[in-house]
């Protein structure tokens, strides 16, 4: 049963990852993305990170796709949508995808599938995935937690900077 | 769920100059003049080098890592730091650029390289990687009225993000493979797990992205346009700070997260630096702009210093770091020089503009003289001591005929180093141009430290060396 959700949800996202590439229109190709982004998040249900699976939706199919409809109404793209869709030397592009693709793949059989260290998957489900995610985010993993604090706040600061007025003078 | 306090001595000084980062922020609303922020941020800096001896040790659990090799590079980041400072307060009022958040996304880049070099997990090393790259994007842009620097600063990030989402990849696959981040137990996890070729696969993901981070070819392509079209202070800043943050990581990761497959890794630098030497020199000698020619010139070095990696043992990595702070020195200054040339009117940036430069300005263009020869590599200059000791080391190691190689590509690269030089002593300057140049007392200080540390390094080396030697042990 298991299994066959995973492999609705494996193809579906593969699917919509490719129209998502080939669709000439570019609101077709985000309101694909957004169907990805759902099933990307069925995935991590199915992993017992629901926490994840919240995030998922909340933070990527609710702002970041708001924000990708939002270039697209200012870029007015009703003259592009015609263009051609893939760049020169599109070949040798997918040759070296599809080498990756299949490096990829060889390397699946050397992953430690278990999971290691002290939080195995009957551990999560029983303390619940988000208070185990925070306890290990806010102790063992404080230190890159806060990094990426500031990696927000240069963000911040820096779109206020890019978007300031000019000098004068 | 109960944590014991971490002990936060080896973060210390990331903290008291996240502190003054933080304090400059909002106090730089409040003041007028600018070039205060500008001081208040060398006062932090002094502040910081002054708790480095104090605090070597490793803290969360592993994840950072403070020890002689780590404080070297962050004493480099500080210098670059200070230097680019000294070199910005007039050239930013000149460009119409003055913000104050100029100095405190300086800081934060020099945070973000500081936390790389003192990275002990994968993820830490990224995260440091993410803060000082996003840092130096915003920078790049930094004057935002010209299309060259917005168009500058969108390549870098377009790439950028492309080489961070590889060495995402490699991290994963590492992580799938071994069971962990930490660099430090990370080898001997590798071997076990018995699988040579996903390894080595994971290995190139994280050297391509290093490769992007320190422009070896062939992941070189954004280096000559991004940095022709960003500031000249922030190509100055770019074209050491990221790189040595790069190699700081290089030298942690490879020889010791992939110690196991040493000869494997060695074999991949080996091309890379070959390479990187040759297109790096050989695509210099066509460049006309003295900011492409320069970009390509520290193409070119970037595969010098990688040699110190190749050699590796405390040799090798000690002649890297010298060869990194005497690049930082040399670089600076060759970059102050066309700041210097910068004035209200125009940009002095290309060979023709700097036709008989030495009629006009003979200090100045003495101190190009000095710069241009240490970038060859010219006894007495401190470029020569660099390569020298990468050579030796490289010699050392077995690699002598990778050290002649090198010494082949630094000869050709003579030539257009040596070319600014004949265009500024031996041409007789065009009557159109100005060639006025726009002094102020931080850029004369700046320009007054990298000559002085060029030519003392060049002639007394033996405290750099001997100090770089006893901090990678």
């Amino acid at each position: 049963m298991v299994e066959l959700f995973f492999i609705y949800f494996a193809i579906m996202i593969v699917f919509c990852s490719v129209m998502v590439v080939i669709g000439k229109n570019p609101v077709h190709s985000v309101l694909w993305m957004l169907v990805m982004f759902f099933h990307v998040a069925g995935v991590y249900l199915m992993l017992n990170a629901e926490f994840l699976a919240a995030t998922q939706i909340i933070v990527y199919a609710g702002a970041i796709l708001v924000l990708f409809l939002f270039v697209i109404m200012l870029l007015n793209l009703r003259d592009e949508i015609v263009s051609e869709h893939s760049v020169d030397g599109w070949p040798a592009g997918l040759a070296i995808a599809l080498g990756f693709l299949i490096v990829s793949v060889l390397s699946l059989v050397g992953f430690t599938v278990k999971a290691t260290g002290p939080w195995s998957i009957e551990e999560v489900s029983r303390v619940t995935h988000t208070k185990a995610l925070g306890g290990v985010l806010y102790t063992e993993y404080l230190l890159p937690f806060e990094v990426a604090s500031l990696i927000l706040l240069v963000a911040i600061v820096g779109a206020v900077v890019l978007a300031k007025k000019r000098l004068k003078s | 769920m109960n944590m014991p306090m971490p002990n936060l001595q080896p973060l210390m000084p990331e903290i008291l100059f996240l502190c003054f980062a933080l304090i400059i922020m909002i106090l730089e609303l409040f003041l007028k003049s600018k070039e205060t922020v500008g001081l208040l941020v060398i006062v932090a800096v002094a502040a910081t080098a002054y708790l480095f001896p104090q605090s070597f040790g490793t803290t969360f659990s592993g994840m950072f890592i403070s020890d002689g090799y780590s404080s070297f590079f962050k004493f480099v980041f500080l210098l670059n730091l200070t230097l680019t400072i000294l070199i910005s307060i007039r050239y930013i009022q000149i460009e119409r650029a003055e913000f104050g958040e100029y100095y405190t996304i300086l800081m934060f880049s020099t945070l973000g390289m500081m936390i790389m070099a003192s990275a002990g997990d994968l993820i830490v090393l990224y995260l440091g990687l993410e803060l000082m790259a996003l840092s130096t994007y915003i920078l790049a842009a930094f004057i935002r009225h010209d299309a060259r620097s917005t168009e500058a600063s969108l390549k870098y990030f377009l790439l950028g993000a492309f080489s961070s989402a590889i060495l995402l990849y490699g991290i994963m696959l590492i992580y799938g493979l071994a069971g962990t981040t930490d660099i430090m137990k990370l080898s001997a996890l590798l071997l076990k797990s018995n699988m040579k070729l996903q390894t080595l696969f994971a290995i190139v993901m994280v050297t391509v992205a290093f490769g992007f981070k320190i422009a070896l070819v062939p992941f070189h392509m954004w280096a000559p346009d991004v940095y022709e079209g960003a500031p000249t202070s922030i190509t100055a800043f770019m074209s050491v700070g990221p790189k040595a943050a790069g190699f700081a990581v290089i030298g942690r990761v490879f020889l010791t997260g992939f110690e196991g497959f040493t000869p494997d890794w060695r074999l991949l630098l080996i091309v890379l630096s070959i390479a990187t030497m040759a297109i790096g020199n050989i695509l210099a000698i066509q460049q006309q702009n003295l900011k492409r020619m320069l970009a390509y010139s520290s193409v070119a070095h970037a595969g010098y210093a990688v040699l110190g990696v190749i050699a590796g043992g405390s040799e090798g990595l000690s002649s890297m770091m010298n060869y990194l702070l005497i690049y930082a020195f040399m670089n600076i200054g060759a970059f102050s020089i066309i700041i210097l040339l910068r004035n209200e009117q125009e940009r002095i940036e290309t060979l023709e503009q700097i036709r008989g430069l030495a009629k006009n300005h003979p200090f100045t263009s003495a101190l190009m003289l000095i710069f241009m020869f240490s970038l060859t590599g010219i006894p007495p200059t401190a470029g020569f001591i660099g390569k020298f000791f990468i050579f030796r080391s490289l010699v050392y190691a077995g690699y002598a005929w990778l050290a002649v190689v090198a010494v082949v590509f630094s000869v050709i690269s003579a030539f257009f180093y040596l070319r600014v030089v004949m265009y500024m002593y031996m041409y007789e300057p065009s009557e159109t141009a100005e060639q006025a140049l726009a002094p102020s007392a931080p850029l004369g200080l700046a320009l007054f430290i990298t000559a002085v540390m060029v030519i003392l390094i060049g002639l007394y080396p033996e405290p750099f060396i001997s100090f770089a030697r006893v901090v990678t042990g």
